[in-house]
């Protein structure tokens, strides 16, 4: 069923009766073509366009829970290619200007909502750094804009401008940035990909690769063999567990990142904005929650929950750029589990085993690249070669010094 | 979280800063053949285990030492804290 204003207004006038399941619940078949391991965004996504750009129709999606149940549920929403490297800028953009299209191709209503993004400036340095980031982003094709104190202050009157020890001196923008209702990205890739034939197996954890000579000919599951002439793995958090049964050991580590919603207020936050001073991030739900965040916990953790010192230091960050957030009430907050690389940036790559392919090493900033990771997944996965903007995202990078670094930070993931 | 350092009892873990899994004490010869093959592994490749952990704190609020703690990546459970230097003398790395 196609979705459309008409058929919404159609329902209504017939008592929403005539509503379909969005996407069915097959049982697996004993092969596929290609079996992507992990129902969140990014499997999702590598699924769809797997079957809408590449042409491939055997396709099965494995999920040990529900899809849409780990980090594309849990993040804060915000989208953005505000990258300076030039392994980073080309993607995120790429990835940027297919969530400008995503809601029409995929038929769903993902509410991509270009608010902006504003991270602000609170030195002399950091200006220059961020010039050259946003020149940067310019020479990449996406979009930047250094604003004055004065213009940030004409948008952003509430912030704290006065700061004694972090003044507010300007911020880089970049208006195309903004977020997206991430649920519903799930869903949406979840729907267009199970139009076009993906099986879609909820409920099916996959206990071990069967591989034979080199090769991976499929995967055990909790639900019996399922063979694959190929196998992707998109597990996010879960990257190192899943790999260590191939018998493989990667540059990622797994930590906790926590975040926060606080009680639905009247519209006061009109993009996102970046403390940078600290580690800080804030931006609006269109349900009028202010959606926060900052560093991970910084210790090893697969616990989907963090300790009380990250939320002191949060809300640190918080008062310091906004002190109005002092009388906001607290809702709810939250863990996921991030697959920290030991450069900060993404894997998308094939393994040394033919026919295991990995997707991870995403750090905290995976749901902006939902889209092209999966289509650079899709196009590596369907053609075996990587895609022209993820060309830089293989495994030997670290082992032939070729690191994508953006914060500089060498090989420590905590610090990413 | 809270560690039980063996000399001063228990510390709020917010006085250490953490470094990572605790085979960063197996730091390999830089002379030997394959030292590069090794160094790789070393420095950037990990088992990352959902379960028990063992890894190296740093109390850098408090002693200065260096603690080997086995800490449970589910639960956030620590069940041991040894000194980093006993752990790396009984390997026999340190005078």
């Amino acid at each position: 069923m196609r979705y459309s204003g008409f058929r919404v207004l159609q329902q209504a006038m017939t008592g929403h009766k005539g509503w379909q399941p969005a996407w069915r619940d097959p049982d697996p078949k004993p092969h596929y073509d290609i079996v992507i391991i992990g129902g969140g965004g990014h499997g999702l996504a590598t699924a769809y366009y797997l079957a809408r750009q590449f042409g491939q129709a055997n396709i099965a999606v494995l999920e040990k829970g529900w899809i849409g149940g780990g980090n594309v549920g849990r993040n804060t929403t915000i989208i953005r290619s505000n990258y300076m490297l030039d392994g980073n800028e080309p993607f995120y953009e790429f990835s940027l200007k297919l969530w400008e299209g995503l809601e029409q191709d995929f038929n769903y209503n993902a509410m991509v909502s270009q608010r902006g993004i504003l991270n602000l400036i609170h030195s002399d340095a950091q200006r220059d750094a961020f010039t050259r980031r946003g020149n940067a982003m310019i020479l990449n094709g996406a979009d930047a804009e250094l604003l004055t104190a004065e213009q940030v202050r004409r948008e952003y009157p509430f912030l704290n401008f006065n700061n004694a020890r972090f003044p507010i001196k300007g911020g880089l923008a970049q208006r195309r940035g903004g977020t997206v209702r991430h649920d519903a990205v799930a869903w949406g890739y979840a729907r267009g990909a199970d139009r076009r034939g993906v099986d879609i197996i909820q409920h099916c954890e996959v206990t071990g690769f069967r591989i034979e000579n080199g090769i991976c000919r499929g995967v055990e599951t909790s639900r019996g063999f399922i063979g694959a002439g190929k196998v992707g793995v998109a597990v996010a958090g879960n990257s190192g567990r899943m790999m260590a049964k191939a018998g493989m050991r990667l540059p990622i580590e797994s930590h906790v990142l926590q975040a926060f919603v606080s009680e639905g207020l009247k519209p006061v936050l009109p993009g996102v904005i970046t403390f940078g001073a600290g580690h800080f991030y804030c931006s609006q739900s269109d349900k009028g929650g202010l959606v926060f965040g900052g560093d991970i916990d910084g210790y090893n953790s697969y616990a989907q929950r963090g300790n009380l010192p990250v939320v002191e230091d949060v809300a640190e960050g918080g008062m310091a750029l906004f002190p109005g957030l002092g009388r906001v009430r607290l809702l709810r907050m939250w863990g996921g589990i991030m697959d920290m690389s030991m450069d900060g940036s993404p894997i998308i790559d094939r393994t040394h085993i033919d026919g295991l392919y990995f997707n991870g090493g995403w750090c905290y900033g995976g749901f902006k690249a939902t889209p092209a990771s999966g289509w650079c997944f899709a196009h590596l996965l369907a053609t075996d070669t990587p895609h022209p903007t993820a060309t830089a995202y293989r495994f030997d990078r670290f082992e032939r010094g070729r690191m994508i670094d953006e914060k500089g930070m060498g090989a420590q993931p905590n610090l990413h | 979280m809270i560690i039980h350092h063996p000399f001063l009892g228990p510390c709020d873990a917010q006085e250490f800063t953490y470094l990572g899994d605790a085979s960063l004490i197996d730091r390999p010869d830089g002379v030997t053949e394959g030292a590069e093959a090794a160094f790789y592994n070393y420095q950037y490749l990990r088992d990352n285990p959902a379960g028990l952990h063992r890894e190296l704190w740093f109390h850098e609020q408090g002693d200065r030492s260096w603690l080997v703690v086995t800490r449970d990546t589910v639960t956030h459970e620590i069940t041991s804290v040894e000194l980093a230097r006993d752990v790396a003398r009984a390997k026999g790395r340190s005078a």
